[in-house]
């Protein structure tokens, strides 16, 4: 066990919520074509409100925080929460697009010992990434950023969603990166609107392409070890718990919402009309997600890739029970194995299967 | 023998979990943690307050430890955490320019 799984065991052992993301602001000067967020600002917090969760946090004993948005750098204070934040001796992380970074936002981010600043890059050319962002120029600019960044010794992760738009640039991001000093990472996920709209969700890949990318060693490393069958599922695999959210993260919205995670919409409380350890603690909400176990997954359970599927209990949030299938991640270990899900059967079957009650039209005689 | 004055560096993260501090390094991104005994003498490292009086004040009061043989163990442990840049040592007050207010936590 490494030293960071060592820590997120205790961590869940002892309920701390050692991991924390804060979206500071929903506004965005980019407007993707595949975001999950609603721009308008519908009353975010104030500086003071931060700065008082902040606290919290911090005697909570949460250790990793992540600030992301929207854009950061579309608040103007900012930096007064980063510094703030860096006061409070947080391991502190930056999701930007890095089109409003100059040197002197670099040099301020180095300053204040930035883990690492994350930039989502679509395509090495600008006239794929600008059509998925719909801001001219941005590439330029978000490179630009980067290599200030960089310059500053400021570590970069470029973060490469997939979609049928840019599939066929993600060798080029990543040879972006290279010669940028950054590292690379990618995400076939798209995640549904946070108003549960899914409309979005056609951008995503696709079976056949998710086949590609899983077999390809440039993306996934080994292809024979990330492809492999599922192995056979024990008693531990059944006890096991899907995922950090709830149990040692959460996310907090810019209006102060408390999500279990970023991409799990339920509403767990409010830090305008409760302190975070009561939300943390007490909320109903959280503490049903904490019982959610691969064992008592309804149709999950049943499933030969339950042990190794990264079935996300936000997403099946969105398609209507969160401790039902989530189908993105069905296909992805389908994509992966050549193994239909249980779910995948499932559906299959409902579709070639007559109703008991069947409707037929007549015609008149 | 001069005394040795100690800082907690600015450019770390840290926490304490269940009285034992995690430390991020941002020059590297290791990740430390320390054990009930460092975690006292990190807590304590003010810049003003001289390692030995730490070793007397904070560790030999808490734990049953030689005096000779912990400011030992002290000097080998602050200079293992120097190396990695996440304390501060000098033979003089270190002016700390802002304390870090959760230090402690």
């Amino acid at each position: 066990m490494s030293l960071m799984q060592e820590l997120g065991q205790r961590a869940l052992d002892r309920g701390v919520p050692i991991s924390v993301q804060m979206d500071v602001t929903y506004r965005c000067n980019e407007r993707c074509i595949h975001c999950y967020l609603d721009h308008d600002d519908h009353g975010e917090m104030t500086t003071a409100e931060i700065r008082g969760i902040l606290d919290q946090l911090a005697e909570a004993g949460v250790f990793f925080l992540t600030f992301s948005g929207g854009e950061v750098f579309m608040r103007m204070d900012f930096f007064d929460i980063l510094e703030y934040a860096r006061s409070l001796m947080f391991c502190v992380k930056v999701k930007t697009n890095a089109f409003m970074v100059r040197a002197s936002e670099a040099q301020r981010l180095r300053d204040l010992a930035i883990q690492d600043v994350q930039v989502s890059i679509y395509s090495h050319r600008p006239e794929v990434h600008d059509a998925i962002t719909l801001l001219p120029g941005s590439l330029k600019r978000s490179v630009a950023g980067i290599r200030l960044l960089r310059e500053h010794g400021v570590k970069v992760v470029i973060a490469n969603v997939l979609m049928m738009q840019n599939l066929g640039d993600s060798a080029g991001v990543k040879a972006l990166a290279k010669d940028l000093g950054a590292e690379y990472t990618i995400d076939p996920t798209v995640t549904p609107m946070m108003d549960g709209d899914r409309e979005i969700l056609k951008l995503g890949l696709g079976v056949p392409q998710l086949k590609d990318v899983f077999r390809n060693p440039d993306m996934v490393g080994d292809t024979d070890e990330f492809c492999e069958p599922p192995p056979p599922v024990t008693d531990d695999v059944m006890d096991e718990l899907p995922c950090s959210a709830g149990h040692t993260a959460c996310y907090i919205s810019p209006y102060a919402d408390v999500f279990p995670c970023v991409q799990f919409p339920l509403p767990s409380g409010n830090l305008r009309q409760q302190k975070f350890l009561d939300v943390w603690q007490h909320s109903d909400q959280l503490n049903d997600v904490r019982t959610i176990k691969a064992r008592n997954l309804p149709v999950c359970s049943g499933c030969n890739h339950v042990g190794t599927c990264t079935r996300c209990p936000g997403l099946a949030y969105m398609e209507g029970n969160m401790r039902g299938p989530s189908t993105q991640d069905c296909e992805k270990s389908f994509a992966r194995t050549g193994i239909p899900s249980a779910n995948m059967l499932r559906k299959q079957k409902a579709a070639t299967t007559r109703g008991l009650v069947q409707i037929a039209a007549f015609s008149p005689a | 023998m001069s005394a040795v004055y100690i800082a907690r560096a600015t450019t770390v993260a840290a926490r304490a979990l269940d009285g034992e501090m995690m430390i991020m390094s941002a020059k590297d991104s290791t990740l430390f943690t320390l054990n009930p005994v460092g975690t006292a003498i990190w807590q304590a490292a003010d810049g003003k307050t001289p390692l030995a009086d730490i070793v007397q004040q904070k560790i030999c009061a808490q734990f049953d430890v030689e005096p000779a043989e912990a400011l030992q163990d002290a000097e080998n442990f602050v200079g293992n955490l120097a190396n990695h840049g996440i304390l501060l040592v000098s033979d003089e007050p270190i002016a700390v320019v802002k304390p870090p207010a959760g230090a402690s936590q």
